[in-house]
């Protein structure tokens, strides 16, 4: 069964599915008049939270959208939110022993999130499937076109919008595609494509954005900087930088076969084997073994499965969403049991052998 | 005092702040563990626009007077100064932006290549005209045409005003 509603942006009905999962686009804004959250206060932070509030209320591009307190919510809640990447590992505070942060929300619809009180007042995200910028953006620009209209943002005529971190200044845009490598890092390419994006202003993180590592060979592609080009040039350039690299792939891909088929056959067969068949799984290792079957059905080497089911188990193969599915707690022994059990459910039910 | 990170004996003068995407670090060290690590010679630190940029304000040299000058000023919208940037990284409130104009704007540049924002233009909608104002400014500004029309005989011209000015309900 797929359930089309959830988690939209991993439906893999976007271009370039069988390599780019999805697209991501962020617009910080701050709210005019107020200190940036390091400087203000409790009182601060609530009152932007509850001016943010009134003002998603009657914004048509929210409808639909559940408001959630964060600083309220217990740690497991926060946890799911996180995995579903609708809201930062700070935001949601997930070190352990730590609190979130007084006035921490998010608003969340069908393909946007807002997160509130974060580095800047408001982080507007907009989600969609496979590698679709422009789309994205649209999202992301209609949320902040009715919010702009409704509370009045921070905007300096020389600098743009500002924020708290000069990094962000500008047009505080953030476009980001999750692009899966495998080929460019198994014939050791990889590094000099990273490389060449840095010197083209564009940065690489792992799944999990910031600071995290690269897994599954799974990376993040986004631009660098945000100030002194247009919200156009910046995603025309990422895109054109991101086609580049999927033509790279293609060919490191074909290299492997004619090279190493073997080797290739073997690796794909064996990620489909351990995820149909484990009885215990990491997460690392399940997204490791995802990558394998990925690339394996890209290249036409396995059975045809849903590129979607793919994308999915990425966030509900993690811990919260996983405990969620077993009716068990976080701190379960148990969920590398339940996770492959999860797995070999949705290999039974969606690509049956 | 701030003791040294690298020695942790002497006074740390150096207060090196790097941003590496939005993750922040604040190193402090003494001038000679600075000098050791090289984090205050300009080939190092220019990896590194922020650090370099905040390095050379911790030190206060003679080059940066103009820096070192307003580094004490305070921000009229928050009360933060650009020591309390040096320490956090993160500006304080909008307004710091305009009380810090010339540093951040050379910080700005570092980092963007640019210093002027060329995207999207923001309309606030607390500043937006009045509606109601608008429209008196505008039964003026016809009233005025319909006038000067008259005076100069373009009787066509005036009827045209004319119409205007009863659409708009005025006659």
């Amino acid at each position: 069964m797929t359930r089309r509603d959830d988690l939209p942006w991993l439906d893999a009905s976007g271009p370039l599915s069988s390599i780019v999962v999805s697209t991501r686009v962020r617009l910080a804004r701050n709210l005019a008049g107020r200190p940036f959250r390091g400087r203000g206060g409790p009182l601060d932070r609530e009152s932007v939270a509850r001016l943010v509030e009134a003002a998603i209320a009657d914004a048509p591009g929210l409808a639909g959208g559940v408001w959630q307190r964060l600083d309220t919510m217990p740690r497991t809640a926060r946890r799911w939110w996180f995995e579903r990447q609708l809201v930062s590992k700070e935001l949601a505070a997930l070190e352990p022993g730590a609190r979130p942060v007084s006035g921490a929300a998010v608003l969340v619809a069908d393909r946007v999130a807002v997160m509130v009180n974060e580095e800047d007042h408001l982080r507007i995200q907009a989600l969609g499937a496979g590698s679709a910028l422009a789309e994205t953006y649209a999202g992301a620009e209609q949320v902040d076109r009715e919010l702009g209209q409704r509370i009045s943002f921070a905007f300096h005529s020389e600098f743009g919008y500002l924020t708290s971190c000069p990094t962000n200044v500008g047009t505080g845009l953030r476009a980001s595609v999750l692009i899966h490598l495998p080929a460019l890092v198994l014939t050791r390419e990889i590094g000099k494509v990273l490389q060449g994006l840095a010197q083209v202003g564009l940065t690489h993180r792992g799944l999990f954005g910031e600071g995290s590592e690269v897994q599954g060979n799974l990376f993040q592609l986004s631009n660098q900087t945000t100030l002194g080009r247009t919200e156009g040039e910046l995603l025309d350039h990422l895109g054109r930088m991101v086609r580049e690299v999927i033509d790279y792939e293609g060919r490191a891909r074909d290299l492997l076969m004619r090279d190493a088929p073997l080797l290739v056959e073997d690796r794909v067969w064996r990620a489909w084997g351990l995820l149909r068949h484990a009885r215990t799984l990491s997460f690392e290792e399940l997204v490791t073994l995802l990558g394998g079957v990925r690339l394996g059905v890209g290249m036409g080497l396995l059975p045809a499965v849903p590129m979607a089911m793919l994308n999915r188990l990425l966030v509900t193969g993690q811990d919260a969403h996983v405990a969620q599915a077993a009716g068990t707690e976080l701190d379960d022994d148990a969920l590398p049991a339940h996770r492959a059990t999860l797995v070999r459910r949705r290999f039974e039910e969606e690509a049956p052998e | 005092m701030t003791p040294c990170q690298g020695c942790h004996e002497r006074e740390a003068v150096v207060h090196l702040t790097q941003i590496e995407g939005d993750a922040v670090t604040t190193v402090h060290l003494c001038g000679k563990c600075a000098a050791e690590r090289g984090v205050a010679t300009e080939a190092e630190t220019s990896l590194s626009p922020l650090g370099a940029f905040l390095a050379t304000v911790g030190k206060g040299g003679a080059p940066l007077a103009r820096v070192a000058a307003t580094e004490a000023t305070a921000c009229p919208g928050c009360g933060a100064t650009l020591a309390d940037f040096r320490a956090s990284g993160r500006v304080g409130c909008p307004a710091c932006w305009t009380a810090f104009e010339r540093p951040l704007s050379e910080l700005v540049r570092r980092i963007h290549g640019a210093t002027r924002h060329t995207g999207e233009r923001y309309a606030d909608p607390a500043l937006a005209p009045d509606p109601t104002v608008q429209a008196i400014e505008e039964r003026t500004r016809l009233r005025e045409a319909l006038r000067q029309a008259i005076a100069d005989e373009a009787f066509e011209q005036a009827a045209e005003l004319r119409d205007r000015l009863r659409a708009l309900g005025e006659g």
